[in-house]
């Protein structure tokens, strides 16, 4: 098993925001966290990162206990993650802002060159945009360099948070195509997102977030059948 | 207006206005950088520039043992000893000022920021000892020897509380900003020999006159300030710009958040923006002596004020800004002087601050640091 949280409990000053959560996910797999707003799915993505601390409860990767790791150690580690609203360092460029990616683990120019080249064989359209401003991006573009910062950091598992959001549905499909190919090379991904169908449809299995509490678990098809989880997150 | 100032010629003004704008730059680069990765005004950052010059004057006297008189004449010295004694002492204030800052920080504001640590937790222990004991003895002896032993409990009750890891309020960390400030201040003023009267400081350069720029007198100082400052400015640019800690003050600056996701230190690269502001601050101290040969334990306040007003008139947050803040500000304080008079100096600044700010709130160049290119 690559990550286990067992029990997790996480305050925003004197709010609950995870209420004692458990999942895991496994080596090779696509897991996905589906919620409504609020129910603890970006709170879950940063304290799997190490930006929010643990009030209760464990994070265990890879058979280390990180729960109190700082996050540049879990990035080390192999846990890196694409943020909630993408999180573009919008003064620097395309390139400076993939190679901010490979902050920790350093590498030399080679080895840095290698892992644009794989980001742009994923993402075409950041070459053509690499000496451009990250603030300048569109949205999608945006998305694609969040993705391919962090994987820059040659994570063994991926952290997305909302990828499709505020995306056309064309991209949309786009990216969780991508998000299916990255997973084929080996990088297990936790996929965080509010596009239930989607995200159930593309991960091996799934579970589902109610105000801080894992109401439901599962294969993503079984939840994708799911006659309560239809009515509440796929639209009946 | 028979003001001695009216009589010197333009030039004149335009040649010791860039030095003391230079100067004035050098310390808004310290505002600039901690507000770009901490949207902090760090007000004690004066008083770093004050340490910096008692750094130099101690340096000056007690390490290499000059007199501020020898015989009845200056100090002078000359050829490598003269370069080798303003380097090390430029070294010196760099160094004291820059620690200086860094423990500023560490005991000021990272507690407040919620990841206080034992360092801190110690210094301010032994801190909050040292003012309690003065209410029992005014023997430092004494006093030194209550601090440390209040320090050691004290420490781990403050560690305790450090461990919440609560993040204090916007306002809590001016407060502190300006307590500092006045305690660093008020200890030089205390403690040092001569109280609160002007230390000279060595005069170990003859300042002779180097050429005549269009009729200005260009002295050797002067040559030495700029070159200095351009220097400490250019490496500076290239250290944010260029290295992997530098991209990370840009990240921070941009991003705290998402620079922590990625793996940035955020820690360390604040505990290094203190440091290099700071050392730009010793630099400056180091300047300002060699010019005007004196310091004051409340050298800080005014210089610091104007620099925050360099560093806002050229943009704060931005590295370049403060460059040209600053040497906006001395230009304009000189001319200033001359065609007002000279009592109206330490105005001059803030009117222009003003209406600066009245047409361009953002400041001259207006950018961020997270922004700064080469």
């Amino acid at each position: 098993m690559l990550l286990e949280v067992n029990d997790l409990h996480v305050f925003y000053g004197r709010i609950e925001a995870l209420k004692g959560i458990s999942f895991n996910v496994n080596d090779g797999e696509i897991v996905t966290l589906i919620g409504a707003n609020g129910a603890g799915k970006t709170t879950t993505m940063r304290t799997v990162s190490g930006v929010r601390s643990v009030a209760q409860g464990s994070i265990i990767f890879d058979g280390q206990d990180i729960t109190k790791m700082p996050p540049h150690e879990r990035v080390k580690l192999g846990i890196c993650q694409a943020p909630e609203g993408r999180g573009i360092f919008p003064g620097m460029t395309v390139r400076e802002n993939l190679e901010m990616g490979t902050y920790v683990r350093g590498g030399n120019a080679v080895e840095k060159a290698s892992d644009l080249e794989h980001v742009f064989t994923l993402f075409p359209r950041l070459q053509e945009r690499i000496t451009q401003l990250g603030g300048t991006l569109s949205g999608g573009e945006q998305q694609m360099l969040a993705i391919g910062r962090a994987l820059m950091s040659r994570p063994r598992l991926l952290l997305l948070d909302e990828p499709s959001m505020g995306l056309a549905p064309m991209l949309i499909a786009q990216i969780f195509q991508i998000i299916k190919q990255i997973n084929s090379n080996g990088i297990s991904v936790l996929l965080v997102e509010q596009n239930a169908t989607q995200a159930l449809r593309t991960a091996q299995r799934g579970y589902v977030l109610e105000t801080g509490h894992v109401v439901k678990e599962g294969s993503g098809q079984l939840l994708l059948d799911d006659p309560a989880v239809r009515a509440a997150y796929l639209g009946g | 207006m028979s003001n001695w100032l009216i009589y010197r010629t333009f030039w004149d003004l335009t040649v010791s206005g860039l030095v003391l704008g230079l100067i004035y730059a050098l310390v808004a680069l310290g505002y600039t950088m901690v507000y770009g990765v901490l949207r902090l005004i760090n007000f004690a950052h004066s008083e770093v520039f004050m340490v910096g010059t008692f750094g130099v004057l101690v340096s000056l006297t007690k390490v290499f043992g000059i007199p501020i008189f020898e015989g009845g004449q200056y100090p002078f010295r000359t050829g490598f000893v003269l370069i080798g004694i303003l380097l090390a002492s430029l070294l010196i204030g760099m160094a004291v000022s820059g620690l200086g800052a860094v423990a500023i920080e560490r005991i000021a504001y990272r507690p407040l920021r919620g990841a206080g640590d034992a360092y801190g937790a110690v210094a301010l222990a032994f801190v909050t000892g040292l003012i309690l004991s003065f209410i029992i003895s005014s023997d430092i002896g004494t006093n030194l020897i209550i601090a440390a032993v209040v320090a050691g409990p004290l420490s781990i009750l403050y560690l305790r509380i450090f461990k919440r890891g609560r993040q204090a309020p916007r306002l809590a960390f001016l407060i502190s900003a300006i307590g500092v400030s006045m305690a660093l201040a008020e200890a030089v003023a205390i403690w040092g020999p001569d109280e609160r009267v002007v230390y000279q400081t060595p005069r170990i350069l003859e300042k002779k006159v180097l050429f005549k720029f269009l009729g200005a007198d260009v002295r050797i100082d002067y040559v030495i300030v700029a070159i200095g400052a351009v220097l400490m400015m250019t490496s500076l640019l290239l250290f944010v710009n260029r290295t992997r800690l530098g991209r990370g003050i840009r990240a921070v600056a941009q991003d705290a958040e998402t620079s922590r996701i990625l793996g940035v230190n955020v820690d360390l690269v604040i505990l290094v923006t203190f440091l290099l502001g700071g050392a730009m601050a010793g630099g400056a101290a180091m300047m300002f002596t060699l010019v005007y040969d004196q310091t004051r334990f409340n050298i800080g306040f005014l210089l610091g004020v104007k620099s925050f007003t360099a560093a806002v008139l050229g943009g704060i947050g931005n590295i370049r800004g403060a460059l040209l803040g600053g040497v906006v500000l001395g230009l304009a304080e000189n001319y200033g002087s001359a065609v007002f008079g000279g009592q109206w100096k330490d105005v001059i600044a803030f009117v222009v601050l003003l209406v600066v700010l009245m047409f361009r709130p953002t400041g001259i160049l207006g950018e961020s640091l997270a922004k700064a290119r080469v």
